[in-house]
């Protein structure tokens, strides 16, 4: 169906300014056999929008592994369910969050952080840890200064409110996100594995009943208009910010869950992007049926709002649920008890079609398949750059090439993206709930008591959020399959194996051939790293049009991953612990320069990455956890930013004792020099200590996997020998370095 | 009646936000700004032939201020 | 038989479950009082917990002091009964002016969660009775509004008294209060409050569990 003479009828231009192309019309009346209504085509426009429809990712998705033996409920789901034992089911999920928040970022993050715990009390869990993955732009410039604060603020004022720990998380900042910050908000919960409640509609004569707080004006326009096309230069396509209310939403928890409990519920659905008209339509297309909603029935916070407001407002901390005739009295009396509005709204029919009214009359009438698997999915057009890193300028030069080992350390310790996040992590609640184990840079890996209600346990849950984006633009295909290592190797490092995993992606614009590129290789590697870890994806989001006329942000997959851990008590730390202990370094690991931060800080983007053997990965980390777990190793730290001096140096400050270590192995194994030896990166090393004994038991068990013993812990500084390199630093002038430097940098 | 009351922190109470607010403006050109407060705003429509001031100064007493670290003014808007 | 204690629940209190814990730890029997309900249901000790009671609108605590069940706590302090304050319950208690002075905005302006050394000055409370003076707790802190005050004519009175009961250690203020003061008592010993959560601080698996003592003090209460 070719145009070669532009359609320039009403509804066309309308359709136009909500985002839908073209053709995308000409389908909807196809497919309505009419032309919509005004209501109709704001319906259509959201849930054809990229965030609701996932046009250009939804094939490739296709490519993850979503498969395991504990997977209770995978993708399509409100989150990802995976049983974990003693009857309970662990539900995790992350989303972004970015669009809102560089529009107000304050409210932004809180209501990202809403929804996100909304998707997890929607299956019956209760949320028991959020972790955030933030990325802003250059840290010296205002606008990312107040974005940080801002950003910070809003995820603290919403989860410390609401009673659920903040516990981990990673700040990032690099010029690409100046412009299109991303804020990437994970919730973990927990459920009794038998009573975990879906979101398809079923039974029709059923009642559909809205749960929460009033629906205003908030959003309209947020899901369709931004995140499916990029910010123009003095975008006036700012719709009315979401603003958050905790104290709702902490009643609105209660309530849900003690319906759920009380299996009073056919199922439920929580409201977010696009608000009624995505949620009654994927609860109908779910469960194969037809649903009529009575607007006028809708507890409103403005008067005179239209219809097709009401059924696209994204106000906050709504919920809506099926419930049968003869159960609606006590459902409505326990959302009385727990001081929350409930309004029956609506009820399920065996139409197939999604009916609007307004009062007695008619407002919409649309088949709700149109609506949901209608959709046109496009194919991506991926075309290899010939200069990947081509949209990038390169990063302002901080350090000269010649300075000294001494000189790159200090830098690199006080560095935005390897010193310590204290400033923001003390801003979060991480105790909430009495389950935290390990705090916010005690481990790797938050690490939480496995505890619901009247089930206590000597188990534990390990959650850690990593994501990667200048790296992944050297390489999308080796760059996602680290991020998924490395989330591996934290949960590693504190005793944990893995169950599942959520990942958000957060790209540019991918009607561009470079970006549709990087995005299919992204997936494809992270595919490969979850088949060889044996890991699961049970739920994810993706972020799309990350870009405005400044140019497109890294791609920026972010990967959330739960693993558990068989005794709380025995979870691993960063910290040296005893001097006299051995310290030694587990796994292939093969340092590189090449997109690491020294290179950042010395001006340089590198071109592609040293590609590395999944299983071998592998092997280590399951000699790691293994160790971790016998308490063979006293500590364990996997190599990251900043490279293997910047891990001596933070094990030694989070230990409060030194270390003098002898790099000389690790540059002969690798055939790297000195430098490249204590700054390079790369995935797959692992730096433990522990007695003497049990590492040498460990070192023959590692042969293969590799394993070299560096020196001993001891002593009040750090001291790092490398062929014709050498650096030292007091423990104490390493940790005022890297525990202030952020806050240093802020005030 | 419709009434407005503003609340301040006491005279010689610490207060960090109305100091924050100073810090900030003169980075936005504003020099000559001083003896700055922040504080909060409660308006109500109030019904009846009582002494509505009088009842509204109670409120604050018991409820809408804390006398021992704010002083509150009540005005007749309507 | 152990003693009761009654832990009162508020919309929006978020610590009630870690008081609950902190309070069967100490070998004690813990039980929820709905804020609805003026009932303490003979409960030998009441603990108005931490959290975000009625979502801090309008005043910290300024909403929960008016529930119901608050007129039944304030004749249970006023009767000599033991009520702890922890944190949000500290500003609901001073609203309620069961105890002195009152919780600013921190300095900082921001939420400080954070590890601090706090040092018992007096024992004469019943939360302090198995404390040391001098004695240092390593206890968390978790608050936007911890920041407590006092005119000044009345810090000497209450420190003469033995009322400014607990005291952040050199350096380890998170929010500028008068006198480094982290909890404090009314005039009979009875009621105490304090910022510091000493329900996070009563299990070795996650922190310290300096804060135990302050519930096992209450052991010797059973009816």
């Amino acid at each position: 169906m070719s145009v070669a003479v532009e359609d320039t009828s009403r509804l066309f231009s309308e359709a136009r300014a909500l985002g839908l192309t073209d053709d995308e019309t000409r389908r909807i009346v196809e497919l309505l056999g009419r032309e919509p209504n005004a209501v109709e085509l704001a319906v259509f426009s959201l849930l054809w929008s990229e965030h609701c429809a996932y046009k250009h990712s939804k094939k490739l998705l296709r490519k993850l592994p979503t498969e395991g033996e504990r997977v209770l409920m995978g993708p399509g789901e409100n989150a990802g369910a995976i049983d974990v034992g003693d009857g309970l089911a662990v539900v995790f999920k992350v989303e972004s969050h970015n669009h809102p928040s560089a529009v107000e970022p304050f409210q932004g993050a809180a209501t990202g952080v809403g929804g996100i715990l909304r998707d997890i009390f929607a299956l019956g869990a209760r949320p028991v840890a959020v972790l955030d993955s933030l990325r802003f732009g250059d840290l010296d410039t205002p606008r990312t200064r107040f974005l940080l604060e801002r950003v910070v603020a809003g995820i603290g004022a919403y989860g410390n409110s609401i009673g659920v720990p903040t516990v981990g998380g990673e700040v990032v900042f690099e010029p690409p996100y100046e412009q299109n910050c991303l804020v990437n908000a994970m919730c973990v919960g927990l459920a009794p594995a038998e009573r975990l409640i879906r979101s398809a509609a079923a039974g029709p004569g059923n009642v559909i009943v809205l749960l929460g707080a009033r629906t205003g004006r908030d959003g309209i326009g947020g899901a369709s208009v931004l995140a499916s096309a990029e910010l123009e230069e003095g975008d006036a396509k700012r719709p009315t910010v979401q603003i958050g209310d905790p104290f709702e939403e902490s009643k609105l928890i209660e309530c849900c869950l003690e319906l759920v409990d009380s299996e009073l519920l056919v199922s439920l659905q929580d409201l977010g992007a696009a608000g009624l008209s995505s949620s009654t339509s994927e609860m109908a297309s779910k469960g194969g049926v037809g649903i009529d909603l009575d607007v006028s029935k809708v507890p409103l916070r403005e008067p005179g709002m239209e219809p097709f407001e009401i059924m696209i407002s994204e106000s906050q901390e709504r919920m809506l649920c099926v419930v049968e005739p003869r159960q609606l009295d006590a459902v409505l009396a326990v959302c009385r008890r727990w001081e929350t509005r409930a309004t029956p709204i609506g009820e399920v029919t065996d139409s197939g079609r999604l009916r609007v009214f307004d009062g007695d009359a008619p407002a919409g009438d649309m088949p709700v398949t149109a609506l949901v698997d209608e959709c046109p999915l496009y194919d991506l057009d991926p075309q290899e750059p010939v200069d990947r890193l081509a949209a990038f300028a390169a990063p302002k030069a901080r350090l000269a090439p010649d300075a000294s080992h001494d000189d790159v350390l200090r830098a690199l310790l006080g560095s935005e993206n390897v010193a310590s996040r204290r400033w923001v992590f003390e801003q979060y609640d991480s105790l909430v709930g009495s389950r935290t184990v390990r705090r916010p840079q005690q481990a790797d890996a938050a690490v939480l008591r496995l505890a619901l209600g009247d089930v206590r346990t000597d188990r534990a849950l390990a959650v850690s959020i990593d994501g990667n984006g200048r790296r992944v633009a050297h390489d999308p295909y080796i760059g996602a399959a680290e991020a998924v290592a490395e989330c591996a190797a934290n949960l590693a490092c504190v005793g944990a194996e893995p169950l599942g995993l959520t990942n958000c992606l957060n790209f540019g614009n991918p009607e561009k051939p470079h970006v549709a590129w990087q995005l299919t290789r992204a997936v494809e590697g992270m595919a490969a790293a979850c088949r060889a870890l044996d890991v699961p994806v049970v739920g994810g989001n993706v972020s799309l049009y990350n870009e405005g006329p400044e140019g497109p942000i890294y791609p920026t997959p972010v990967v959330g991953m739960v693993g558990e851990l068989p005794d709380a008590a025995r979870a691993g730390r960063v910290g040296f612990a005893e001097p006299g202990d051995m310290v030694a370094l587990l796994g292939p690991f093969t340092p590189s320069l090449r997109g690491s931060e020294l290179a950042r800080l010395e001006g340089r983007l590198g071109d592609g990455l040293e590609p590395f053997d999944l299983g071998d990965v592998r092997e280590a980390l399951d000699l790691v956890r293994e160790a971790v777990r016998t308490g063979a190793v006293r500590s364990a730290h996997d190599v990251s930013e900043g490279g293997l001096a910047c891990t001596v140096a933070e094990c030694a400050i989070a230990g409060g004792v030194g270390a003098t270590l002898d790099l000389e192995p690790l540059a002969r194994r690798a055939g790297v020099d000195g430098r490249t030896a204590l700054f390079g990166e790369g995935p797959g090393g692992i730096l433990v200590s522990g007695p003497r004994e049990t590492l040498l038991d460990l070192s023959t068990k590692a042969a293969h996997a590799g394993f070299l013993a560096l020196g001993q812990v001891g002593g009040s500084t750090i001291d790092l020998a490398a062929p014709a390199a050498r650096l030292g630093i007091s423990v104490e002038d390493a940790g005022d370095l890297f525990d202030f430097a952020l806050a240093n940098r802020l005030s | 009646m419709r009434v407005r009351v503003l609340i301040r922190p006491k005279e010689g109470i610490l207060d960090p936000q109305g100091q924050a607010v100073e810090r900030a403006l003169p980075a936005l050109g504003y020099d000559d700004v001083s003896n700055v407060h922040v504080g909060r705003l409660v308006e109500l429509d109030v019904a009846g032939d009582g002494d509505v001031e009088a009842q509204v100064r109670e409120m604050c007493e018991r409820l809408l201020a804390n006398p021992l670290i704010e002083s509150y003014e009540v005005q007749a808007i309507g | 038989m152990s003693a009761r204690v009654g832990i009162v629940l508020f919309p929006g209190s978020c610590d009630e479950h870690d008081a609950l814990l902190a309070v069967e730890r100490a070998g004690l029997e813990p039980e929820y009082l709905w804020h609805a309900d003026p009932d303490l249901k003979g409960v030998d000790a009441v603990i108005v917990p931490g959290g975000f009671s009625y979502g801090d609108y309008l005043r910290v605590g300024a909403i929960a002091r008016f529930a119901p069940v608050m007129e039944e706590v304030s004749r249970f302090a006023v009767e000599g009964g033991p009520v702890l304050g922890i944190c949000n319950g500290f500003q609901v208690l001073c609203e309620a002016h069961l105890l002195p002075g009152a919780l600013l905005p921190n300095n900082s302006l921001r939420f400080v969660c954070r590890q601090v050394d706090v040092v018992v000055e007096h024992d004469r409370t019943v939360f302090t009775r198995a404390s040391e003076p001098g004695e240092v707790l390593s206890l968390p802190v978790k608050h936007t509004t911890g920041c407590w005050f006092a005119p000044a004519e009345q810090l000497d009175q209450l420190e003469a008294n033995g009322q400014l009961v607990l005291r952040y250690a050199a350096g380890h203020n998170p929010n500028g209060s008068t006198r480094d003061v982290a909890g404090v008592s009314n005039e009979a010993g009875n009621v105490l409050g304090l910022m510091p959560h000493p329900e996070h601080a009563t299990d070795a698996l996650t922190g310290s569990t300096d804060g135990l003592r302050l519930f096992t003090a209450l052991s010797p209460v059973a009816a």
